[in-house]
């Protein structure tokens, strides 16, 4: 305790630059993955490519894909942007799946009525069909965030900043306080941030309190 | 820069601190892991999911071991034990433990109650029921576990260099420390192969064990829902 008192400071600014590096990832993945998933849930063969290639890069351990990114893209092979780029990977394979499947789970008497109302394919999906997955939607979005939070650590065994820090500098210096403090900050994160998109999800569907209410529509 | 150069340099595929050497450390580890944790997991699942006792305790470990960040949980057990292969090794056995308990768990508790009723219907008791019809009956939701499982462990594994383990790690944490960017690069490469030729080779064993009955091949006209696969819930490091 002493130890993580006396380092206020530095802990504080890890922790703000390991939300930044776990939560843009994310919200550029969710952006992605919404076209991508809906493309996925409209032709068999685009769901089968999407899927296998989203399984694939799944498979990725992450340190290697810190690595082998900057060749690609023509970054510094320290450069942030690496970490950036390598999690919302990630959230795009894991997310494309969770909206393709959220999509084709809307069901078809709902799409049938929207489109008799006249709505049109963009706007159906906007207005009708992605509300209404939502719910399935924010679970896998769940996921995603709270594997970004702890994989960011991951990057400072190439030197990259953020929470991690305190496992590489802890175990350098052989402070175990450092290395517990760390740790606990990393799940107290992943716990607050879980938390507040449970939140989210639910001030994004209003109407699932009322439905629960009444009794689930099957 | 030539980034492939050190991959395809026949001087790193040969002698100690080789490629073969550092992969078959690697497999060696891996394969450690994964039979102490299955030993652990699935007789613990199976019991778990057969009497229902618990279950809410295995699916709160699982989704809690998403967010333990491993980096961390190594360099803590290192310290702890020290440097060799017993820290990093109960590292890996902890993490790799959750998946496989989840889905055996899931495996067992989602086999259709008519089903084991029938079984009962039939004579069998608890002991055939579990090994005749509830574990085969789980073994998709099983063998799903344990491809999660072993994902999580072989990129562990890869972390683990940095605490002086060997395996194909090392050539990432070796290669940073004299700034060697196609050694890091061609470790990285490595890991990847390995990692997809691993999930590659359990989903053909998942096609060879799986019970034809319970593959759901696709027909026309109707789509058929397959079992739920928990791979992606849990992220390998």
């Amino acid at each position: 305790m002493t130890w993580v008192l006396g380092n206020l400071e530095m802990i504080w600014g890890l922790t703000l630059e390991h939300l930044v590096f776990a939560l843009v990832p994310v919200v550029l993945g969710i952006v992605l993955a919404l076209p991508l998933g809906w493309l996925a849930n409209r032709t068999g063969v685009g769901r089968s490519i999407t899927i296998n290639v989203a399984g694939l890069l799944y498979t990725v351990p992450s340190l290697a894909l810190f690595v082998i990114l900057p060749p690609l893209l023509g970054t510094q092979i320290l450069d942030p942007v690496n970490v950036i780029v390598a999690l919302t990977v990630y959230t795009v394979a894991l997310l494309v799946r969770t909206v393709a499947d959220a999509l084709s789970a809307v069901p078809s008497m709902v799409v049938n009525a929207a489109t008799a109302m006249g709505y049109r394919p963009l706007r159906r999906f906007v207005a009708v069909e992605l509300p209404l997955s939502v719910p399935v939607v924010v679970a896998g979005v769940r996921v995603a965030a709270v594997s970004s939070i702890s994989l960011v650590t991951v990057g400072s065994v190439i030197g990259f900043g953020g929470l991690g820090k305190m496992f590489t500098d802890g175990f350098q210096r052989d402070i175990p306080q450092e290395i517990v403090a760390g740790i606990v900050l990393v799940l107290l994160m992943a716990l607050v941030v879980d938390g507040a998109l449970v939140i989210i999800g639910r001030l994004l569907t209003p109407w699932s309190r009322v439905m629960t209410t009444v009794g689930r529509a099957a | 820069m030539n980034y492939l150069g050190w991959l395809f340099d026949p001087a790193n595929w040969s002698g100690q601190g080789g490629v073969p050497e550092r992969l078959l450390q690697h497999v060696g580890y891996t394969a450690l892991t994964m039979i102490i944790a299955l030993v652990l997991a699935v007789p613990l699942g199976a019991w778990i999911g057969h009497t229902g006792r618990g279950g809410f305790l295995v699916v709160g470990l699982a989704n809690g071991l998403r967010a333990l960040p491993t980096l961390g949980l190594l360099v803590l057990l290192v310290g702890a034990l020290g440097i060799g292969l017993i820290g990093p090794l109960v590292a890996l056995v902890i993490l790799a433990v959750p998946p496989i308990l989840a889905g055996t768990y899931a495996g067992v508790r989602n086999v259709d109650n008519a089903v084991v009723d029938a079984a009962r219907g039939m004579g069998m008791r608890g002991r055939d029921v579990l090994f005749r019809v509830e574990l085969p009956n789980a073994l998709p939701l099983v063998v799903g576990g344990i491809r999660s499982s072993l994902l999580q462990v072989i990129s562990t594994a890869t972390i683990a260099a940095y605490v002086a383990l060997g395996g194909l790690g090392r050539f990432i944490v070796d290669g940073l420390a004299v700034r060697d960017f196609p050694q890091m690069i061609g470790g990285s490469i490595l890991v990847a192969a390995l990692a997809i030729a691993s999930d590659l080779l359990l989903a053909a064993l998942q096609k060879v064990l799986v019970s034809p009955g319970l593959q759901v091949a696709p027909t026309r006209g109707r789509r058929l829902r397959a079992v739920p696969d928990p791979r992606p819930a849990a992220q390998a490091a």
